[in-house]
């Protein structure tokens, strides 16, 4: 999209500016701000510290939550930040990210007996805040072990298994396709959850450790091969997310004006100025996940007048959460459901999408009623997923894949010897940050193993 | 509703509960403030001879709070009055004057001798006052200048000043004890010797609040140094009911009217205080961290509790429990209860399980054929009530008596027939019956 093209025309209806600075401001401020001190006890009291805790079993990564909330009621706030972020070293994204409401908070027993959660989210990011404000090390990294280990990506995956590297002893090449590391963190997540510099104060807090070095603006398959990596190093781990978009095979859909949610979520999130954004005044989403509902409720904000999300499937099906949905509702975002765009209609620029009604068959599967209906819109996202492209190395030689995505083990190896991956990448994977923590610490884990095991082996590549 | 109104000692008053001697009746700009919220009377604070001691200019108080700030634990180094005789006097004589209705008390400390009880207590008795209380409990200061709680920690001293006060007063004499001793009854029959006309108590107990964790030094400090002090509030409660409830039950004090001090925050806290024993109440810490119009919920509270009970007036409540006070060898060893997990109310926070697994005698489980369920195993448990005081739901955990059957954690029937360690077999000190 540029301004040029639509500057000949009355209509499309996209432009920056839509709402004065300060208000775009406003909106684009921490959507959960955090606890104040004396709020932040007033909620760790209100922790049980139960028995094998149902929040810490919900946790992908097995925080010790009781444990950390009773060192917030005892004033021990360094030492709640080391049992966060021992499990998750992302603890403190996680803390502003993370779905709760469907994991450690679903399973608050407070629930039970009050219908309402510890707000174990908001704690969680309390405890952790100082570490990124204070600059506090919370870990020591162990004498070098003389191993060296690639990590390909600069995700919440990669940036866990590196620390953990790192932490173990093991010497830590990081390669990125970005221009920053973060992945998600950096590029994809919605403004207002991680408000500020956040993303990158955790990277540097990640890096702090020591021995990881960065080389960005390196993409595997283009300007670093695996075989390269398995040459140089130890061992590999591949956490390269998924860095295609799907498309939607619909007629119209290379009109201008139809675009990729994650890209204007990546420009977004890179804009100095959000007041210079363009935005449509009539937007319309296609999707039912996370991104899907992030590109539209921060649309609204930037002023587009009529936010309309569209999914092909009801609302039970949507990955994104109920929680999500309801926020997306409250921004005046009108949510479709059972329908699926037939066609993109307009000269040059889009004009108006059509959709077709979707029921779902006896046997699952989903089919169209002939029915349509349109919407006027100046602006399409596609918000339908990402998948593992073809070009970036991991297809080379005998990895296998499962779904179009890397083929792993319990224990996060590839099927070649060496080689590891974890995060949006693998098969199986949920997609969320605080799954890609933990597989990226998992395969951290197995690959010091796999070294320490193979100190004396001539030929580390054979297990 | 039933009526508070209370006569304790003659002393008539519109509710039982009357201000303590502290800070909150230091002067009539506090007791007028009290007594327009609805306070039934006041006991001025502790009067001595001039001229007037001298207080700290530094921290007088520190709490132990919950945290939400609640205070939970108080305590004070402040000493009896610092303002002179003669301006007290004044003022006690005016708001009586101008609250016929309130019960105005006035707290003594005096020196162990008697020429000082004759000359003061006439002095103050002039004032039109309705009684005195002897401060023989403060722990902190006057104590080291051989008062207050040195007084109060040596029965023959509580019996002399006693007979002092009684042989110069008209009004009642209502004795204040300290909870600083091994045993609370030989200073209460002192006093009951000496002629009091009632007990007072708990005043507060020796206490350091903490450490200052920058410092490393005691918490708090009037300039780097600190002093023990006597410690009030919620949490002295039980201390207080114990001593109160000797006093009710012993047959050397049974009888001895008994006002009760020592947390008293709510009504409930005025419940445990009359059944124990008590037949008048007072209330220092409260009012201190609420103010004055926490009266409104003491009333109230107590008002509706004795409509809800049946009973017409305080009189009928107090000392209704002391009966059920013993001593420990004359439980029932016979009798046998076990704990009861309502699953409808559990909300699976597992602190019964784990409680009774580190604590206790490992009776209740946390996985019930796989899935996260916790039960009592009557087996193992033997009614120790942990899990029921640990348990966040209210009635969640309820103790359930077994009436029949047996035992099976020890095998042995269930009987009806008593039977307690003085006549247990294992006892070897046991009476023999046969």
């Amino acid at each position: 999209m540029t301004q040029d093209k639509h500057a000949n025309r009355c209509s499309p209806d996209v432009r920056p500016g839509r709402l004065d600075a300060a208000t775009i401001e406003k909106n684009f401020g921490d959507i959960r701000p955090p606890l104040s001190p004396a709020a932040a006890l007033v909620e760790a009291d209100r922790c049980y510290f139960c028995h094998d805790a149902p929040c810490t079993n919900a946790c992908p990564t097995g925080i010790d939550v009781p444990a950390f909330i009773q060192k917030i009621r005892s004033h021990n706030l360094p030492g709640s930040a080391h049992t966060i972020l021992r499990e998750n070293i992302l603890g403190g994204m996680c803390a502003r990210v993370c779905p709760t409401e469907v994991l450690c908070e679903e399973a608050c027993v407070r629930n039970g007996s009050e219908g309402g959660p510890v707000r174990i989210g908001l704690l969680q990011r309390y405890a952790t805040d100082p570490v990124y404000e204070q600059g506090l090390p919370v870990f020591e990294r162990a004498p070098e072990t003389g191993k060296r280990v690639a990590v390909v990506g600069g995700g919440p995956a990669g940036l866990s298994a590196a620390h953990r590297l790192a932490m173990l002893g093991h010497a830590v090449e990081m390669f990125c396709r970005d221009a920053k590391l973060g992945g998600l963190n950096e590029y994809g997540i919605a403004a207002y959850k991680t408000v500020n510099d956040f993303a990158q104060r955790e990277v540097d807090f990640i890096l702090g450790i020591g021995g990881i070095d960065v080389r960005t603006g390196m993409s595997l398959g283009q300007d670093v091969s695996l075989a390269e990596l398995q040459q140089r190093f130890d061992a590999v781990l591949l956490a390269v997310g998924l860095g295609d978009t799907n498309e939607l095979g619909v007629p119209g859909e290379d009109l201008d004006g139809v675009q990729n949610a994650v890209d204007y979520i990546a420009q977004l999130r890179q804009a100095g100025d959000k007041s210079e954004l363009p935005v449509g005044r009539r937007v319309v989403v296609i999707g039912g996940g996370m991104t899907a509902i992030d590109i539209a409720v921060q649309n609204r904000r930037l002023g587009a007048e009529r936010v309309d999300i569209v999914y092909r499937r009801g609302p039970d099906q949507m990955s994104a959460s109920g929680h999500e949905q309801e926020l997306a509702k409250s921004e005046g975002i009108v949510l479709h459901h059972w329908a699926r765009p037939v066609a993109f209609r307009g000269d040059n620029w889009l004009r108006e999408v059509e959709f077709e009604r979707t029921r779902q068959e006896a046997d699952g599967r989903l089919s169209g009623t002939g029915e349509t209906w349109t919407l006027d819109a100046d602006v399409v996202f596609r918000a339908v997923g990402q998948t593992l492209s073809d070009d970036d190395g991991t297809s080379a030689g005998s990895m296998l894949r499962a779904g179009g995505k890397i083929r792993v083990d319990a224990r996060r190896r590839t099927s070649i010897p060496g080689v590891w991956a974890a995060g949006d990448c693998v098969a199986g994977h949920d997609d969320l940050t605080v799954t890609a923590v933990q597989d990226g610490k998992l395969a951290a884990i197995d690959i010091d193993r796999w070294l320490r095991a193979n100190e004396e082996d001539a030929d580390p590549w054979q297990t | 509703m039933a009526d508070l109104s209370s006569n304790f000692l003659g002393i008539r008053s519109p509710n039982p509960f009357w201000l303590a001697s502290a800070p909150p009746t230091d002067k009539a700009y506090n007791v007028n403030r009290a007594f327009e919220a609805g306070w039934g009377g006041a006991v001025w604070k502790t009067l001595g001879e001039d001229p007037p001691i001298v207080n700290v200019s530094g921290p007088r108080y520190g709490a132990i709070h919950s945290n939400e700030r609640r205070v939970i634990g108080f305590n004070n180094i402040e000493l009896i009055t610092d303002r002179p005789l003669a301006l007290n006097l004044e003022e006690l004589r005016q708001v009586k004057k101008d609250w016929p209705d309130r019960a105005l008390l006035a707290s003594v400390m005096l020196p162990m001798n008697e020429q000082a009880w004759a000359t003061c207590i006439p002095m103050i008795e002039d004032t039109g006052i309705d009684g005195f209380e002897l401060n023989f409990g403060c722990p902190h200061g006057m104590s080291e200048r051989g008062m207050g709680a040195a007084v109060g920690q040596v029965p023959d001293y509580i019996r002399m000043a006693t007979e002092w006060a009684k042989k110069f007063a008209r009004v009642p004499v209502i004795v204040k004890l300290t909870p600083n001793v091994a045993n609370i009854l030989p200073p209460a029959i002192a006093a009951a010797a000496g002629g009091a006309d009632a007990v007072s108590l708990i005043n507060t107990i020796n206490s350091i609040m903490r450490v200052d964790y920058d410092t490393l030094t005691m918490y708090p400090a009037t300039d780097g140094l600190g002093s023990h002090g006597g410690y009030c509030g919620p949490a002295v409660k039980p201390i207080a009911l114990h001593m109160v409830a000797e006093i009710a039950r012993h047959p050397e004090t049974r009888g001895l009217p008994i006002s009760g001090i020592g947390g008293i925050t709510d009504w409930r806290d005025a419940v445990d205080f009359l059944a124990l024993g008590a037949s008048n109440l007072q209330v220092c810490t409260a009012a201190m961290v609420y103010g004055f119009r926490i009266i409104d919920d003491l009333t109230d509270g107590l008002a509706r509790f004795l409509d809800a009970k049946g009973m017409t007036s305080i009189s009928e409540l107090v000392g209704r429990a002391v009966p059920s006070v013993t001593d420990w060898k004359f439980l029932n060893l016979n009798y046998v209860e076990k704990a009861h997990i309502d699953q409808e109310l559990c909300i699976k926070c597992g602190r019964c399980h784990i409680v009774c697994e580190d604590a206790s005698h490992q009776a209740i489980t946390d996985m019930v054929d796989g899935k996260r369920r916790f039960e009592v195993i009557d087996a193992e448990c033997v009614g120790c009530n942990l899990c029921t005081s640990v348990c966040p739901v209210e009635g969640c955990i309820s103790m359930r008596p077994l009436r029949e059957g047996e035992d099976p954690r020890t095998g042995r029937p269930v009987t009806a027939e008593k039977l307690n360690w003085t006549a247990h077999p294992n006892n070897p000190m046991r009476k023999q019956t046969d």
